[in-house]
């Protein structure tokens, strides 16, 4: 335990170098907040209520969705990139001999990085939203503390999704196209595009269903008290659901990759 | 050795850039079926991005008072135009990382342009991908629009979707530029290339004046398709100003490229090597 502790707090240490780029980051959040809290406010003007948001629930979901989107990786990259290319190099042998579980050390070094980005990006474009815009913020401490869980659950889920992308490098040879779609289809399913309900009839039910929607649907809905009482109960669990599958669906897909470097021969 | 007329100069430039791009196609084409997904990503990243926009408009008829079409035609315009200048120039935001790990000093000691080989670098053919999705939905919108076709209508859509590109162009220039005094600021860009075709694509009327002074009078991005579409689907503009400005989309694009080829060449002058 120690161990995967010292391995997050090194991806948490690793990613607060990159000062600059830090910066860089938040002000590119920044703008697009503002440019896609204009398109909202445009549609919510039309249609007030739209997806049971008001105007003011709508514009915090363009901002969190800003806030958020480093944090839980929503269009990829992070230790996926850094896997595949192990994993085509070869370099993943020596990490299979290490007496440590591949996906935990994986997951503790995303979970680092993830807290970082969480401070390092996300708080000033929520703080600039809200003092550009009238949003909505939990007004009890309860609530914050839901919402936290839901994003740690967030990032693993996000985590996990992309453990499964990383580790398809394999059998494919440029896992690049691979990575590209994932990224296009977190990004639509996510809600970050835009909200889950908003969308027209089945089709929003099927997104809501999708552990796409436990990375930024679920934390932004019980942000903004959307669910609460047993109900947040009931939306983390559809979140720890998803991490408990894809956690043994990237399990069972380790193996089986494993065995195949092994039959190769290293 | 005595320096080259700048015309020779500009003529050696672009055949450099040429062919550095023919071999950078032939190694892509070395791996087809990569390349191929790719391309489809490209494509695919934009529409369902347009998916969006039109899942916006099964819940209304207008946004801003624009009709999905007029909608569609703004996303094509911008689309198509960033997207020309994505696959000439979008290999400058790999500026930065040249000059972190100390390559670009490989560029500077071979007799052609730096910005010609910085360009061309790692050219990437799929990017037309994006261009083709641009041109399709501009194409659907032109066939459900209702445009009275004069010809100074007529004429000034391909201009516009020249100007637009060479005004992105310009922008990914400057944005080159900037990463030689911060290296690492390269996302910086984005919010001007992909903020500014994201902000293209929508109704100049959803946005506050502010804004549109800001991308008309400082960053003159509402030439790329705003202040010439106007003009062309008979709207007035938010700001009050007169109907003929979208005419001046080349001029306002040739003095983008002015102001970027010498803020490179300032950055340029200013980089010294990581030195090891």
């Amino acid at each position: 335990m120690r161990l995967y502790a010292a391995v997050a707090l090194s991806g948490f240490k690793r990613y607060a170098t990159y000062r600059v780029a830090t910066v860089a980051g938040v002000f590119t959040n920044t703008v697009f907040g503002f440019i896609v809290a204009y398109t909202y406010a445009a549609l919510w003007d039309e249609r007030p209520h739209l997806g049971g948001y008001d105007l003011s629930q709508a514009l915090t979901f363009v901002w969190l969705g800003q806030a958020l989107l480093a944090t839980v990786a929503l269009f990829g990259g992070g230790f996926q990139d850094e896997l595949q290319e192990r994993i085509r190099s070869g370099d993943i042998a020596v990490d299979l001999y290490r007496p440590v579980d591949l996906q935990l050390w994986w997951l503790a070094s995303d979970l680092g990085r993830a807290a970082f980005q969480l401070v390092g990006r996300g708080i000033v474009p929520m703080v600039c939203g809200a003092l550009a815009f009238e949003l909505t913020l939990p007004g009890s401490p309860l609530t914050w503390l839901w919402f936290l869980l839901s994003v740690v659950l967030a990032v693993c889920v996000g985590f996990a999704v992309r453990y499964l992308v990383a580790l398809a490098a394999f059998w494919l040879l440029d896992g690049t196209g691979l990575s590209l779609m994932s990224g296009l289809l977190c990004m639509f399913f996510s809600g970050m595009v835009l909200p889950l309900n908003v969308f027209p009839g089945r089709l929003g039910e099927i997104a809501e269903a999708l552990p796409w929607a436990a990375m930024l649907q679920v934390p932004a809905d019980v942000f903004l008290g959307r669910r609460h009482g047993s109900a947040v109960l009931g939306a983390l669990a559809f979140q720890a659901g998803w991490v408990v599958v894809l956690f043994a669906a990237g399990r069972a897909l380790q193996s089986v990759a494993t065995r195949k470097v092994v039959v190769q021969g290293g | 050795m005595a320096e080259p007329l700048p015309r020779a100069r500009a003529y050696d430039g672009l055949r450099a850039y040429a062919l550095i791009v023919a071999m950078w196609v032939r190694s892509t084409m070395a791996y087809r079926t990569s390349f191929l997904i790719m391309a489809f990503g490209n494509f695919a990243v934009n529409v369902l991005d347009f998916v969006a926009i039109a899942l916006m408009f099964s819940h209304i008829d207008t946004l801003g008072g624009f009709t999905l079409a007029e909608v569609a035609f703004l996303y094509g315009t911008s689309g198509t135009a960033f997207g020309l200048a994505d696959l000439a120039l979008g290999s400058m935001e790999r500026v930065g990382r040249r000059i972190r790990d100390g390559t670009l000093d490989t560029l500077l000691v071979r007799p052609v342009p730096i910005l010609a080989q910085v360009a061309a670098d790692r050219f990437a053919l799929r990017r037309l991908g994006r261009i083709v999705q641009g041109a399709l939905l501009l194409g659907w919108s032109l066939t459900r629009l209702d445009i009275d076709w004069t010809p100074d209508r007529v004429v000034l859509v391909p201009l516009m979707l020249l100007s637009g590109a060479v005004i992105f162009g310009a922008v990914f220039v400057l944005g080159g530029a900037f990463q030689f005094w911060a290296k690492d600021a390269s996302e910086v860009q984005n919010s001007f290339t992909y903020g500014g075709t994201t902000m293209l694509q929508y109704p100049p009327t959803v946005f506050a004046d502010e804004l549109l002074r800001g991308v008309t009078f400082v960053i003159p991005l509402a030439f790329v398709n705003w202040l010439p579409a106007l003009y062309v689907l008979g709207r007035p503009n938010p700001l009050g100003l007169p109907g003929w400005i979208g005419f001046t989309a080349p001029l306002v694009a040739l003095g983008c490229a002015a102001v970027a080829g010498l803020a490179w060449r300032a950055g340029l002058r200013t980089y010294q090597s990581t030195g090891s």
